[in-house]
């Protein structure tokens, strides 16, 4: 008795169907990366709510503003956009515990210290309706990197790892000790000071 | 002598591999592609920046488009920069329309996590942002993005 041996399917057009489908996706994809920086706006107040001026110290913010010829002005100092981020990083830190500089409070942050002290400083961006889109971004990615890299530093110091390869809860506490504090104003004309 | 005695005709043999390959492409393919989305109407070259963050879901993002019209409509609407919401030029007043169209077309859960990604171009104004800015507050669409090209 001979054994019966079942016949092979043929699957030689599967190839080709896949390789329409290829062609196919390959025509329609897009690869490009959605990415940029991500910003949280603050709500519109309430028509009936009175508009008061919360209570911030003046030495706990920092105001940045563009005006319409790109030029950027730190505080009360017209400021070039490469010294921008080392600036916001003083203000940030503030190593020598200076008057004019935010002031620090002890905040008990979970899984990590008690009373780290968390500055309080504000940066606040102003920009006039003639500032040119490249600038604001220019601004904002400064402002971005000089906290990443107060992340970086915290991470650094305290877990021995970049911002980067930290654990999720780690950078909840790094996030936590440096928040980012960043307000995009009410929009106001700086005008051409 | 010995001779090598060839039996039966000649074969070519058999590919049977490749189509797993291909498979292999399609699904890759499957996986990382976004079907194109509108038709652009204005021309957006993005901002640089170093300290971009990716966009985690590409579906709970909605676009709004600044930016001079291309060249075959600026006969029709001038080279200031408009805003391109879907697939046509509005004005900053239709926005809250289109955040409403964009928050009903979610799931219940996802609308909290709604993202505006502003893709401008870098050469606008900003005062056409600050205007989209505002209106997108009023309509309480706070979670926004710039998108921005990635520098090192």
């Amino acid at each position: 008795m001979s054994k019966r041996k079942t016949p092979g399917l043929n699957t030689q057009s599967t190839a080709d169907i896949a390789f329409l489908l290829l062609c196919y996706f390959l025509m329609v994809s897009t690869m490009d990366q959605q990415s940029g920086l991500q910003r949280r706006l603050p709500p519109m107040p309430e028509k009936d709510q009175k508009v008061d001026d919360q209570k911030v110290n003046r030495r706990n913010i920092i105001i940045v503003k563009i005006n319409s010829a790109d030029r950027i002005l730190a505080g009360s100092e017209p400021i070039d956009i490469s010294q921008l981020k080392d600036k916001v990083k003083e203000f940030l830190t503030n190593p020598t515990d200076d008057p004019n500089l935010p002031e620090k409070e002890p905040k008990n942050i979970e899984g990590f210290r008690a009373d780290y002290p968390v500055s309080k400083g504000v940066i606040s961006l102003q920009n006039d309706r003639g500032t040119s889109y490249r600038a604001y971004i220019a601004v904002q990615n400064e402002l971005v990197k000089a906290v990443n890299e107060l992340r970086n530093e915290f991470g650094m110091q305290y877990f021995g790892k970049p911002f980067a390869k930290l654990t999720e809860e780690q950078q909840d506490i790094a996030k936590a000790a440096v928040p980012q504090n960043i307000s995009e104003a009410e929009p106001k004309d700086v005008g051409k000071r | 002598m010995a001779t090598f005695k060839r039996s039966g005709k000649k074969d070519m043999p058999e590919l049977g591999t490749s189509s797993d390959i291909v498979f292999m492409f399609l699904f890759f393919f499957m996986v990382t592609t976004q079907m194109r989305q509108d038709e652009v109407e204005v021309s957006v070259k993005l901002p640089e920046a170093s300290e971009v963050a990716k966009l985690e879901r590409k579906d709970l993002a909605s676009y709004i488009n600044v930016g001079p019209p291309t060249l075959n409509y600026q006969a029709k609407f001038g080279t200031d920069a408009r805003i391109q919401l879907n697939d046509s030029f509005k004005t900053v007043d239709d926005i809250r329309d289109f955040i409403a169209a964009e928050r009903d077309a979610m799931s219940e859960a996802d609308r909290q996590f709604m993202t505006v990604s502003i893709k401008a171009d870098q050469d606008v104004r900003m005062g056409i942002v600050t205007d989209i800015k505002q209106e997108l507050r009023r309509c309480s669409a706070l979670k926004i993005m710039y998108n921005a090209r990635k520098t090192e």
